[in-house]
Parts: structure tokens; C-alpha cells; sequence
């Protein structure tokens, strides 16, 4: 793993914004229900509302990192591109075409010339500097600029080795989204999945992880083994999942950077659908055994375990609220498949979902406002959110298989994956990710080497 | 494997016993145009016997794990066999078909397993001799995604071990 990287903010600069105009004020009615910015910026800046609405994305303006040097001078170029293309993929930025540009790179450092970009509908710019110094370490800085009221927004510096240029990129992108949106980024991040191929009926599946935007990929396991369900833990350092080794399918957990693997629990049966809860301290599971199947909690630092529910349906798929007091899972205790939560101990258990079909794979947001779920109805799937409560119920996503929904540490993304009919000798099958935003717009596939599912997408990297 | 092989082809024999023209899969058409009881080779008392003349599974309806007529029929069966021949032990796999979530289909087939396996001790095979495996929707034998191949996926399989 790469080393933290350092940041300051720019001290000359760090000015708050003048004013520009208002986006869209129609927009700003239907944003309401979705409650999604906690803290909305003055509206009179460059910003984006999220809403439910067609939004237009905003127009970003993204040369070139200056470099003095030729290595400078390519990471600069690299930079740019990752960063470009991590808010253009979260569908809510437009970076512009470089070959548009009036203004060149060096020129820049001196300052933007605010009316080369307005001659090119920038609404945004990002201006920023590559330095490698005596030490060898990397010096990035970057301003954001409001093109129409011609001043900073932002200003950060990061120092960090060479090789960590793709890291910084993330939280360069992820700091121009939070000050545009309002929301948190969620660009430095990974996803951990399963990575597919071979037939259905003896599919390979192995342990992958990668950039959220599909880079560093590798695996972690070589295949031997069937692997289901990975999950990260809060520091993103270990993974929850099951596997099938020596034939005995178990929850382990496996410390990324040292690659040790362990046995999570001595349970006489059947452990899978693991998850952590938000302190890292727990994980939270399923035992199936003599035919039923109930939730349990695995102190990872006691090593006690304790069951949680105690019923004769099926009971899996438990995942924590962020403040670690309830859990929402999975249960067919009524009939059929249905989302339920309860206090952390068990306690309280209260159904939510109520809607026509069967509903599975419980996630609760990041945030706390909302659960994600995959529901099934007349032979289709679908993913969708609903509020706590069981009220508010969306539907994102649908598809012949679309299943187990992921949160992006924003809340307000999520990752799934999708399957899709086959013929009787087994042609057309794929299993592919995507990616989605909370409004149901800006479905995007996240591509892998191979086949994948089973996404769980990573905290911030602390 | 090899075992997991010999149950794609008992499924093959089964679904020409089944059916009067196999469909379009090239492999299982030829291994099932030969008819497994005219198979000279096969030793009674073997895991071929027990695949070909018994039947090695059982099928369930969608999202239920109760033994159908014609599953306790098959493990009547497959009990009179495994009494005849008491060295085998057994373990029970269960399985789904692809129309489910993965974990709740995890739990589902370990549900199917089991009640083949409380069936089976049920009748007399002694419980030791039994043990349990669910693979959820992730080892299908019948390829397609329509009920015929659904139907077939949704089963419950003895794999003899010694």
C-alpha cells in the first residue's frame, strides 16, 4: 500500500466564493424530498443541486497539471485525466475538451484569465502544479475557480510519494465535488467483488479488488476456492467474506496487506453473510444449522459470539445502522422474503417492507436516511431504497437478475451487479457491475477483467 | 469432480427418461441416447448403481423445502439402497435455482438439504452416516434460464462418500 498522503490547504486563496447565479431554481423544489445535502451552500455560487430531475452536468474546465520537469510535467497530465474523468463519471460534472482551451497551462500558473474560459462555457476551472522535490516526494496543488464570479473556491496541496499520483487524483476530484455539491466525495475508494468466469455450472469465482474507477485491479485469491459476499471493514484493511475452502463454506477474514486469512468463529454449522459493524469491533453473520438459519454477532475482540434472533424462518443478510444501535436482515418469517430491523441485541424486531414481491439484501446508507434492498416482482429484480421506516420506498434499477445493492461512502451512490438470461447451452451469460446514483440516473458499468458481482464498495481510505 | 461429473450425467439419463426428445444441448443428447440400465459396466452396489438405477436427487417447488410426492418417492428408494448397502456415508447437497438472492438462496439450500437428510434418518439411515452441504444458486446443473432448467436446479443430491 501506498503511504498516506499529506495535504494543506493553500493559504493564499482559501477565500470563500463570490458570487456567481443560480443554477436551476426549478430544480431546487423537487430536490426537497430526497434530503440529501445536509449543509447547502449559498445558492448563488457555481454548485450543483442533486436532484431528481434531469440535471444538466456542469461544464469543468480541467487542463493539465503545470510540471516544470518532463516527469512533473506527465504526472500533471495523469492527474488531470483521473480527475476529469472521476467527476465526469459521476455524471454530475461535463469536463470540457482540452483541444477548447484558449488559455495554455503555463500561462495559468500566473492566473486564470477568466475570459478564456467564459469563451468556452466553463463554469469551472481547475488550475494545479506538479513539483517533485530534492526528497523525491511529489508536491500537487490545485485551485478550483468560479469562472463567473472570477474567484477561488478551493485550494489544497497534497505531498505524497510518485507513485501515489492516482491517490491524489481521487482526492483532488473528491474535494472539487464536495465543494460544488455539497456532498461528500467518494472517488478515493475501492471496491472489493468477486471476480467470475467458466461456465455457469462450475463457475470460477475469485476474491478481486480494485480503484473504484476499475484500476489497481488484482485479486486476491487464486480460484481454487468457491468465495461469496466480500465486505470491507470500516479501515477498508480487512475483508469479511465466505468461502468454501477445503469444502466447508465459512466466514473468514482476511487482512489485505499481509494476506493472512482467518477463521471467524468455531460455529457448528454453515456461516455466511457476513458484515462488520461500523466500530470494526463485531462482525455480524449468519449460522444455518439442521435446517434453520439465525443471525449471530462475533466480537472480534472478546472472540464471544451471540445469537441474535431466534426463530424457525431464515434469517440473513443483517446489516448495521451507521450508529451501530439497530440492525435491518433479511427474513421469510412472515411467509416470504421480507426486510425487518431490530435493536443491535435483537430486540425490537419490527417488519419494514410491505410492498408487493419479495425484498432481500437489507443495506443501510452510509448516512442512516435510507436502506437499499434487492426486490424481486413478477419475474423481474429490481434495487431500490426505502427510508428506515419502510416508507419512501424508490425503485433504481431493474433487470432480469439486478442484485445486492453497495453504498458508496457518500450515501448517495450505489454499486449492484447484473446478470443476465442464458440459453439452454449456457450462452449469454455475464455478470457485470454498475454503478447508479440515488436518483436512479447515471446508470454506469464498472469494467473488470472478467465476469464480477458481489460488489462492496470501500470507506474512504483513512 | 468426478462425482459432481457422474451427477450432470444421471440428470442427462433422467432427463431422457423424463422426456421423449432431449432439446438442443448437443453433449447431454448424446450421453443420453444410450440408456444407462443397458450399460453392462455398471457394478450393483456401485456409486454408478446408485446414480443410474436409484437416482441420486430430488426436486423441490420455487422457494420451498418441503418434500414433494415424488421426492419421497426417489428417497424411499434411495433409503432402501443405502440400507442394502451400509458402508456408504453420504453427504446431502443442497441446491436453488438462479430466481433468488444469493445468501437467502445459501440458506434456502442448506433448508433443502436437511429435509432430505431428517427424511432419510427419518426412514432409518442412521444420522452419522448423513452429513449436509448447501451450494445456494451457485453450482446449477441444468443450463438456461427458464423453468425447465430452473425445475432441475432446484434439487437436492446425495453424493455417496465412503
Amino acid at each position: 500500500m501506498m503511504t498516506n498522503p499529506s495535504f494543506s490547504f493553500l493559504s493564499t486563496g482559501w477565500t470563500l466564493p463570490m458570487l456567481s447565479r443560480l443554477r436551476c431554481a426549478a430544480l431546487l423544489a423537487a430536490f426537497a424530498f430526497l434530503a440529501l445535502v445536509a449543509i447547502q451552500p449559498a445558492a448563488a455560487e457555481v454548485r450543483i443541486d442533486i436532484t431528481r430531475g434531469h440535471m444538466r452536468p456542469l461544464p469543468i474546465a480541467i487542463p493539465d497539471m503545470f510540471g516544470g520537469q518532463p516527469q512533473e510535467s506527465q504526472l500533471g497530465k495523469d492527474i488531470a485525466r483521473v480527475v476529469a474523468a472521476d467527476l465526469e463519471r459521476s455524471g454530475l460534472f461535463k469536463p470540457i475538451d482540452q483541444r477548447a482551451f484558449i488559455q495554455n497551462v503555463a500561462s495559468l500558473q500566473a492566473g486564470p484569465r477568466f475570459a478564456d474560459w467564459k469563451q468556452i462555457n466553463a463554469e469551472a476551472l481547475v488550475s494545479g502544479k506538479v513539483e517533485i522535490g530534492s526528497d523525491g516526494r511529489m508536491r500537487v496543488e490545485f485551485r478550483l475557480w468560479d469562472v463567473f464570479s472570477e474567484g477561488q473556491m478551493a485550494g489544497q496541496a497534497y505531498t505524497a510519494s510518485p507513485s501515489g499520483w492516482r491517490r491524489i487524483a481521487h482526492l483532488v476530484a473528491d474535494s472539487i465535488y464536495k465543494r460544488i455539491t455539497g456532498e461528500d466525495g467518494y472517488f478515493d475508494t475501492q471496491i472489493v467483488y468477486i471476480s467470475e468466469s467458466g461456465p455457469k455450472t462450475d463457475r470460477k469465482k475469485r476474491l478481486a479488488i480494485m480503484d473504484q474507477d476499475g484500476e489497481n485491479h488484482r485479486y486476491l485469491t487464486a480460484g481454487e476456492d468457491l468465495v461469496l459476499t466480500p465486505r470491507f471493514s470500516p479501515t477498508a484493511r480487512e475483508i469479511t467474506y465466505m468461502s468454501y475452502f477445503k469444502g466447508i463454506p465459512r466466514v473468514y477474514v482476511l487482512q489485505i496487506d499481509t494476506g493472512r486469512r482467518e477463521l471467524l468463529g468455531d460455529f457448528p454449522g454453515m456461516t455466511f453473510a457476513p458484515r462488520f459493524s461500523p466500530d470494526g469491533n463485531k462482525v455480524v453473520l449468519s449460522l444455518a444449522q439442521d435446517g434453520n438459519t439465525e443471525l449471530y454477532e462475533m466480537n472480534l475482540m472478546t472472540r464471544q459470539k451471540r445469537r441474535l434472533t431466534n426463530h424457525p424462518a431464515i434469517d440473513t443478510s443483517p446489516s448495521f445502522s451507521p450508529d451501530g444501535s439497530r440492525i435491518v436482515f433479511n427474513s421469510d418469517r412472515g411467509g416470504a422474503q421480507q426486510i425487518y430491523t431490530m435493536d443491535a441485541d435483537g430486540g425490537n424486531v419490527a417488519r419494514i417492507s410491505f410492498g408487493d414481491g419479495r425484498y432481500a439484501t437489507p443495506v443501510w446508507s452510509p448516512r442512516g436516511d435510507l436502506i437499499a434492498f434487492t426486490k424481486m416482482k413478477g419475474g423481474e429484480f429490481f434495487i431500490g431504497v426505502m427510508h428506515p421506516d419502510g416508507s419512501g420506498e424508490r425503485l433504481l434499477a431493474q433487470g432480469f437478475l439486478v442484485e445486492g445493492p453497495t453504498w458508496a461512502p457518500n450515501g448517495r451512490v450505489l454499486a449492484f451487479w447484473k446478470e443476465g438470461p442464458s440459453d439452454e447451452r449456457g450462452r449469454g451469460i455475464s455478470s457485470r457491475l454498475y454503478t447508479i446514483d440515488l436518483t436512479g440516473l447515471n446508470e454506469r458499468q464498472v469494467l473488470t477483467p472478467q465476469d464480477g458481482s458481489d460488489p462492496a464498495w470501500s470507506p474512504l481510505i483513512p | 469432480m468426478k462425482l459432481r461429473f457422474m451427477s450432470i450425467f444421471a440428470a442427462a439419463a433422467m432427463l431422457a427418461a423424463c422426456e421423449s426428445a432431449p432439446e438442443s444441448g448437443a453433449t447431454q443428447a448424446s450421453t443420453a441416447s444410450a440408456p444407462a440400465a443397458a450399460k453392462p459396466s455398471i457394478v450393483p452396489g456401485s456409486e454408478q448403481d446408485f446414480i443410474a438405477n436409484v437416482g441420486d436427487r430430488v426436486f423441490f417447488d420455487y422457494d420451498k423445502f418441503a418434500l414433494r410426492a415424488d421426492a419421497k418417492a426417489g428417497l424411499d428408494k434411495q433409503v432402501a439402497w443405502l440400507k442394502k448397502y451400509p458402508t456408504y456415508k453420504m453427504t446431502i447437497e443442497g441446491h436453488a435455482d438462479e430466481r433468488g438472492t444469493r445468501e437467502y438462496n445459501l440458506a434456502l439450500g442448506e433448508r433443502r438439504a436437511n429435509a432430505v437428510k431428517d427424511y432419510m434418518v427419518g426412514a432409518g439411515i442412521a444420522k452419522d452416516r448423513v452429513k449436509t452441504i448447501s451450494y445456494g444458486k451457485e453450482r446449477p446443473v441444468a443450463l438456461g434460464s427458464n423453468e425447465a432448467a430452473w425445475s432441475q436446479n432446484r434439487r437436492g443430491v446425495t453424493v455417496l462418500g465412503k
